[in-house]
């Protein structure tokens, strides 16, 4: 071969690495060649162009986070037993060092950026309209942008695996071991630019959402009206657009540092390091209250509903959320209790982030007292919430042990605060968001996930998640510090480590019986012929399922909560069904398939400036301008669906009143 | 653009001169140079000069919400006043306690 071809693929394609990058490699190949192949044989490509590509439909868009989050699961948790392997048994050599470092920093970087984040916006857009009764959301052509952001955003970080090389200083990349000097190589650019533009898409999901729920709600349905996941949404939002953009400055900083040669955060040229972990954490504590409170809200809806009660508290739920929303800005000092900044500062943060376990703690009892009496059904959704529960206070409680900020400097950085934030964020987040997933199912699809397979999923699941992370708390106890790629065999952490590793593989095995589940339920689940299989109490259940693509062919009028499961008392569901009389053209937005193309362009943005290309990443940019351009001067981007499509869209859903 | 109800396009919206965007756009440009201008020549100490940055900082956000966002403007219920005011603690919040913060007060203590 061509010495320059060599040169090439040794720099960029990392061939030298040795076979999982060859693996990888052909992988990835095999699986373009079999999407391109399965396209074209079925005749999809314009299928996949007109409905999906080009959509503005906030259940589409939904459905597209929804297969972003699981691959992105996929591929972080992959990671994960990747690093457990390499920790099981002590002097590996599974992995190299360097290897080590990328993947828990792809690991972590994943699973809350492209795993959480899509997981949550998925429920938001497949929920939310439907919940309070609107056609769409507020802005559907900057939703669809949002998506595409997200989209090119996580390829653009996954990229780095096969082309350059990974991020590898962890994903909160602090400096001054992200800055340039320690830390050659695209591999931190990916990070800083994929973060870079999935954030934009998200502070727009926010606003999307808030002027959605504020602007949007059916006639009739007041604040004190609206579904809790509604109001969680409203919750995580605001953090959203509050959180967002000081993540979006901080790396912002650390891109200049590093590609334009300033000095925000190098110490020699009088740059101060700290202020990008100060930075990062005024986002990043606010984040998981981002991830956590819809999935509050999810289980809000399910113990409503599994429990065949009114929720407990319904108003002591809402400003719960909206305190912690609001105390979720004054705890972030605690992530760097032991930077030294001091008593009173510590003793400040120590005390807010005591205090944000309150409210959280009124929503725990609340969830038990909707429960309590109630008769429960054992579905996939409730498991796991009721799983949630003592998953979630023992998370909770480990976590007051940190907050506790002289406590803290036994604790800081050891496994035991590992075993502590992945209680919370898979107890509460990842539980959360199969619960939901489990439950709005129906609604997106048109079938039910399989029972029998999804108990399985829920047990493999469940036991490998304490058989997994039990033995960390103790580990954290026995000195043992995150990010160690290897460790001696005197410790005595031999032991400890090798279970939680096979609780690891036991979780794996949990979600391949999920892919399982949902491969085998496409052919032979339970399909839902009257839009309302669990017996639901919010609007989207009045729906057909799945929803046609204007929702509701008139908007209903809300008098009460949980106004359909009042309808169903009173007998009255048959008010819902739209009249024929009572149709009116819907106004409509158009697709489009710029937002496909400024992702596309942000990505090249990305791509240039990783490899400090300015002439590519100007380009990008110029790209993303023409985009904006393009968009302020186009006038038709609407239209009407005329009455008659309606009433036979309606008829033939048998729903004609 | 909206579908229903509508949050864009509303009839009645009041149309609004181009010269309020650009007195806007000028004393944005100019709060900003004079921020950097004070920053970049070290004319003032560092304790004083927190303050005017601050001070500045402050009026840049009263000329983005009087002159683009139109804050004195609107109609419907006020959610906007209420966000503002959140908006308004999360800011002093996040940027007095940073100054303290990464002050470290401790060490400060120490070595005065």
């Amino acid at each position: 071969m061509p010495s320059g071809f060599m040169q090439f693929a040794d720099k960029y394609l990392m061939w030298k690495e040795g076979p999982m990058i060859w693996g990888s490699d052909v992988a990835i190949l095999l699986v373009s060649i079999g999407i391109v192949f399965v396209l074209t044989y079925f005749h999809k490509w314009k299928w996949l162009w007109r409905e999906w590509i080009t959509t503005v439909d906030h259940k589409k868009i939904g459905i597209m986070y929804l297969i972003c989050a699981l691959l992105m699961l996929f591929r972080g948790g992959a990671d994960a037993e990747l690093l457990r392997t390499q920790l099981a048994i002590p002097n590996n050599h599974f992995l190299s060092a360097e290897h080590y470092d990328q993947i828990f920093t792809t690991h972590g970087t994943i699973m809350i950026l492209f795993m959480a984040m899509p997981f949550i916006f998925a429920l938001f857009n497949i929920v939310v309209p439907l919940q309070i009764g609107a056609r769409d959301v507020a802005f559907p052509y900057l939703n669809a942008i949002s998506f595409w952001l997200f989209f090119f955003a996580a390829m653009l970080f996954n990229l780095s695996f096969v082309f350059g090389g990974s991020p590898d200083a962890s994903w909160v990349s602090y400096p001054p071991l992200s800055e340039l000097g320690f830390d050659p190589g695209p591999g931190e650019n990916y990070y800083l630019l994929a973060l870079q533009i999935t954030g934009i898409g998200s502070i727009a999901t926010g606003i999307n959402f808030l002027a959605t729920i504020f602007k949007m709600r059916a006639p009739g349905m007041k604040l004190m009206h609206m579904p809790l996941f509604t109001w969680s949404t409203v919750a995580a939002c605001v953090v959203i657009i509050f959180a967002f953009p000081a993540l979006a400055i901080a790396i912002a900083l650390l891109t200049l540092d590093r590609i334009f040669g300033t000095h925000f955060f190098t110490i020699l040229h009088g740059g101060n390091p700290m202020m990008f972990v100060n930075l990062f954490w005024v986002w990043g504590h606010p984040e998981v209250y981002i991830v956590v409170l819809p999935a509050f809200g999810v289980y809000s809806e399910v113990v409503a509903t599994f429990a065949r009660k009114r929720i407990f508290g319904y108003s002591s739920m809402v400003a719960s959320l909206m305190l912690i929303s609001v105390i979720s800005y004054f705890v972030w000092a605690h992530h760097f209790f032991t930077m030294g900044a001091g008593a009173d500062v510590n003793t400040f943060f120590a005390v807010a982030s005591m205090l944000v376990g309150i409210p959280t703690g009124v929503k725990v009892f609340n969830w038990l007292f909707t429960m309590y009496r109630g008769r429960i059904r054992m579905t996939l959704p409730m498991l796991w919430t009721i799983a949630f529960v003592p998953c979630f206070a023992i998370g909770g409680a480990t976590g007051i042990m940190l907050a506790a900020a002289p406590a803290d400097y036994q604790y800081h950085n050891s496994y035991f605060l590992i075993a502590h934030f992945h209680q919370v964020l898979i107890g509460g987040v990842v539980f959360g968001m199969l619960a939901g997933m489990y439950y709005w199912w129906p609604k997106m699809f048109g079938f039910k996930l399989d029972e029998r397979l999804g108990r399985w999923a829920f047990w493999f699941f469940n036991i490998g998640f304490y058989v997994c992370f039990m033995p960390q708390y103790a580990l954290g106890f026995m000195g043992m510090q995150r990010r160690m790629y290897t460790y001696p065999a005197d410790m005595g952490w031999n032991t400890l480590n090798l279970i939680s590793t096979i609780g690891a593989y036991i979780m794996a095995i949990g979600f391949v019986f999920i892919v399982i589940q949902v491969l085998y339920s496409v052919k032979y689940g339970e399909r839902d012929l009257t839009g309302d299989p669990w017996d639901g109490r919010t609007l989207e259940w009045s729906l057909p399922s799945p929803a046609p693509h204007y929702n509701f062919a008139v908007i209903p009028t809300v008098t009460s909560r949980d106004v359909w499961w009042e309808l169903k008392e009173q007998g009255r569901t048959d008010e819902l069904k739209p009249k024929a009389e009572d149709i009116k053209p819907i106004h409509m937005p158009k697709n489009s398939a710029r937002p496909f193309f400024m992702g596309l362009a942000f990505f090249v943005a990305g791509f240039g400036f990783v490899f400090d290309s300015m002439w590519l990443g100007f380009l990008g940019l110029a790209g993303v301008v023409a985009c904006l351009i393009a968009r302020a001067l186009e006038y038709n981007d609407d239209y009407h669906i005329p009455v008659h499509e309606v009433v036979e869209t309606e008829a033939t859903l048998g729903r004609l009143g | 653009m909206a579908v229903h109800g509508g949050v864009t396009r509303e009839p009645g919206h009041k149309k609004h001169k181009a010269t309020q965007y650009i007195v806007g756009y000028l004393s944005s440009l100019i709060l900003t140079a004079i921020a950097f201008g004070l920053a970049l020549t070290h004319t003032m100490r560092v304790g004083p000069l927190i303050v005017v940055l601050t001070i500045l900082a402050g009026l840049q956000i009263v000329v983005q919400l009087y002159f683009f966002m139109h804050i004195t403007e609107g109609d419907g219920p006020p959610f906007h006043a209420l966000f503002l005011i959140l908006g308004l603690i999360f800011t002093f919040a996040i940027a007095l306690m940073s100054v303290w913060i990464m002050g470290f007060p401790a060490f400060m203590a120490q070595v005065s």
